[in-house]
């Protein structure tokens, strides 16, 4: 496996660069940001992504998508992070595709992934409950009733969660809160009147929602994957969206590097270009180097996905520890560096900033990844 | 089959068949390396028969072209045995500063005659070569060496003093660096050039460090006769006359892509079992996590950076193979290898607490973890300090401004 693109995955990341330029710059989000539609992003947008075949990325060709694997949603994913692009890809075209098409039936297939690749059906996973990422205390309860379930609980920060037409929701159906055994995946329609969603504009101005179940009832095809076994199905699905926002995180963080350095070379303070001075040369070194080490974190853990899927989970673990810290850093000295012009709302740094800090915690933090590694490590 | 799997195979069959069980454990440090040279002596049967193995075939220095004792393979192919070597963590056959830094130098640099002696000798472990760029004034300002190159018309004529010479003591030759003219600017009047260390004037004294031991030594250079050319038409400088700052940049280059790459971080003391190693040494609470939490997370992010430094010398060495040369991005490898080798140590000497503190009644015991921990201060230092490479990265590969 070498550790760079093929000329296919090149020429799809140059079509990504000259397409998100001209369709879906900055101004562009500044845009959605300030007029506040309720969409959260632009449909029309979405459907000529979804004609290029961005929808259906991993989707497999026979049922729709450009087969393009995860290193392909990686080399996208990185175009919209330089380019902060709202649109449903990281919710629909990774998460919800991934579970689909790894954990579904034949039959789930049929009627989701066409769908998907064509841009017509919007999927939002629920997972977290409480502020801060944690999948394996669910206890969103899914009681046995008649011969299906029934769904009660409430969610937070679902990404466009109040926009999805189908919902996949990890919840309890046996165990206690803690157990990885005995989480279930549903795929359930989101308009039903048992839902109730509610937007949570947060800083990034991306979409989010939370969601409030009540007395839901399914029957067992609802079922995505194994009964009471569905964690390892979402550890899949969260490895796999934990690779793709790392790759997102990095095209912010080198995209706001390179505003940053060129800023460097033409800002003058004490009679000269501040990028002369050696204790911010200094820092822009340790950040291009720390910048080169996220990048191939980056590739790995999509590479990894691409190759054993099952068996990715630990370097997409490390990919989003990684890729958190050092997306963190680069939007922070990019702010500092810039001086006070960075703290403005006009100028763009600042919503890097935002941008980073909600994904870096969404799907788990340095942090929280660190700790996974270390326990996978059996210490 | 393609090519690549059909070469893959062939690799595996006869890394399988020729590398003798005693080479494959994994263990790459400096102290059971195998150096060559003329005072080399083999440590084992097993090292012996595994170097003169891999000569045979060519695997000393497998992208070297074949006339000069390489096996000619191409960049992908030098990594696919490379991997297989790893996987069954074999040991280099062969592993000197002739390989890794003046070899390069030379297939850019050297003449046609310079290349058929220098090289082939490198490649079957003749000779083992030292590196004469430090001098007591010129380390981290390299290009301030002072050390005098007269043209003395049939040789040439040299004297001064180098500095951090590692083991000059027991090498056969030097690739040095020499002020040939002290009127132009201090980069444009350097010449680089090659000698034996057994000439006239030459004199050798080994430096002891905080560790206890090192390979650094200092070399002084006494009026020494160099000639100007080894045999017929075999120049003894390398490049041009007064333009030998090209050539040592180039090395550098390569210098830095080797310490960027070298153990010990990926030996048995290198920072990917830390947590394994803490796990046995100091217990786990209840939950299950490493009793002492501050150092468990100290550990886990070095053994996270070190994942991800991996990783980019693996990326970096894909994309110079595809055409892209590493260039002074070596300069990152370089700087992030020494911090994480410093951490490497610094967590291991943690992790054992005061028993690792312990050294003897003779001193601190080489190739033990109190000495690598005291060398391992010199890697962000030595080959260039951090600082310089800092300097290296934010002018060349960020095109920062000069003040």
């Amino acid at each position: 496996m070498l550790l760079i693109l093929n000329e296919e995955q090149e020429m799809l990341q140059d079509a990504a660069r000259g397409f998100l330029a001209e369709k879906a710059p900055v101004a562009a989000f500044r845009k959605i940001r300030d007029s506040k539609p309720a969409d959260g992003f632009c449909r029309e947008l979405w459907l000529e992504m979804a004609q290029m075949g961005w929808a259906g990325i991993i989707v497999e060709e026979e049922h729709g998508g450009s087969g393009f694997g995860y290193v392909g949603a990686g080399v996208l994913a990185e175009q919209m992070g330089r380019n902060l692009t709202a649109s449903p890809f990281f919710s629909t075209s990774v998460l919800g595709a991934t579970a689909i098409q790894q954990f579904g039936t034949e039959k789930q297939k049929e009627e989701n992934l066409a769908a998907i690749s064509s841009g017509e059906s919007l999927f939002a996973l629920a997972v977290d409950e409480g502020p801060r990422h944690n999948p394996g205390r669910i206890t969103f309860s899914a009681e046995p009733s008649g011969n299906g379930f029934t769904l009660s609980g409430a969610k937070t920060f679902v990404a466009d969660g109040h926009v999805a037409d189908r919902l996949i929701i990890a919840a309890r159906t046996s165990g206690e809160e803690g157990d990885t055994h005995g989480i279930t995946l549903f795929l359930v329609d989101a308009d039903a009147p048992e839902i109730v969603r509610e937007r949570t504009p947060m800083v990034d101005s991306r979409n989010a929602a939370n969601i409030v179940v009540d007395g839901l009832e399914v029957t067992g095809d609802a079922i995505l994957g194994e009964l009471d076994g569905g964690y390892g199905a979402l550890e899949g699905i969260l490895s796999a969206g934990r690779a793709v926002l790392s790759a997102e995180m990095s095209g912010s963080a080198q995209q706001v590097f390179g505003v940053t350095t060129d800023y460097l070379k033409e800002r003058e303070q004490f009679g000269q270009k501040i990028g002369s001075f050696q204790g911010l040369q200094h820092r822009a070194a340790h950040l291009a180097t720390e910048i080169e080490m996220m990048k191939s974190a980056v590739l790995k853990s999509l590479k990894d996905l691409d190759a054993d899927f099952d068996n990715a989970g630990m370097t997409c673990s490390l990919a989003k520890a990684k890729t958190g810290q050092v997306a963190q850093l680069a939007t922070k000295e990019a702010i500092q560096m810039h001086g006070g012009i960075g703290v403005t709302d006009e100028y763009d740094v600042g919503l890097y900033f935002k941008r980073v800090h909600v994904a870096q915690q969404m799907f788990g933090d340095a942090g929280f990844h660190s700790d996974r590694w270390a326990r996978n490590s059996g210490f | 089959m393609s090519d690549t799997e059909k070469f893959r195979t062939e690799v595996r069959a006869w890394l399988d068949k020729n590398c003798p069980e005693e080479m494959r454990d994994g263990d790459i440090t400096a102290e059971n390396q195998c150096w060559g040279g003329r005072l080399w002596e083999f440590q084992s049967e097993a090292q012996k028969i595994w170097f003169e193995r891999a000569l045979s075939k060519g695997y000393t220095v497998p992208i070297w072209p074949k006339e000069y004792g390489g096996a000619g393979l191409s960049a992908e192919e030098a990594k696919i045995l490379d991997e297989e070597r790893q996987a069954i963590n074999a040991r280099k056959p062969l592993n000197n500063f002739g390989i890794s830094m003046l070899g390069p130098a030379l297939l850019a640099y050297g003449t046609d005659e310079q290349k058929a002696q220098h090289l082939t000798g490198i490649a079957r472990g003749e000779i083992r070569w030292c590196q004469g760029y430090s001098e007591p004034g010129a380390g981290s300002d390299l290009a301030a060496l002072k050390t005098k190159c007269e043209d003395k018309g049939d040789h040439w004529l040299i004297n001064g003093q180098k500095i951090w010479t590692s083991n000059a003591d027991i090498s056969d030759w030097i690739f040095c660096l020499v002020r040939t003219d002290f009127d132009a600017p201090k980069h444009q009047g350097i010449t680089f050039i090659l000698f034996d260390m057994a000439t006239a004037g030459i004199s050798v004294k080994p430096i002891v460090l905080i560790s206890g031991h090192s390979p650094f030594c200092e070399t002084f250079l006494d009026n020494v006769k160099v000639p100007k050319s080894y045999g017929d038409n075999n120049a003894s400088v390398v490049g041009e006359i007064n333009r030998g700052w090209d050539v040592a940049k180039n090395l550098l280059v390569h210098e830095r892509g080797m310490l960027g790459t070298m153990s010990p971080l990926r030996g048995t003391t290198g920072p990917e079992n830390l947590g394994k190693f803490a796990a046995e040494k100091i217990g786990l609470d209840a939950t299950g996590r490493l009793d002492d939490p501050a150092l468990r997370q100290n550990i886990v992010q070095a053994e996270l950076d070190n994942w991800a430094y991996n990783l980019t010398v693996e990326r970096m060495t894909d994309e110079a193979n595809a055409g892209n040369g590493l260039g002074a991005k070596s300069s990152m490898l370089k700087y992030a290898a020494s911090e994480l080798t410093k951490r490497g140590t610094e967590l291991r000497m943690e992790i054992e607490g005061t028993t690792a503190a312990i050294i003897g009644e003779d001193g601190i015991e080489y190739g033990s973890l109190a000495n690598n921990w005291l060398y391992n201060r010199a890697y962000s230092i030595l080959g260039g300090t951090t600082e310089v490479q800092f300097n290296i990265i934010s002018k060349r590969v960020l095109g920062l401004p000069s003040q």
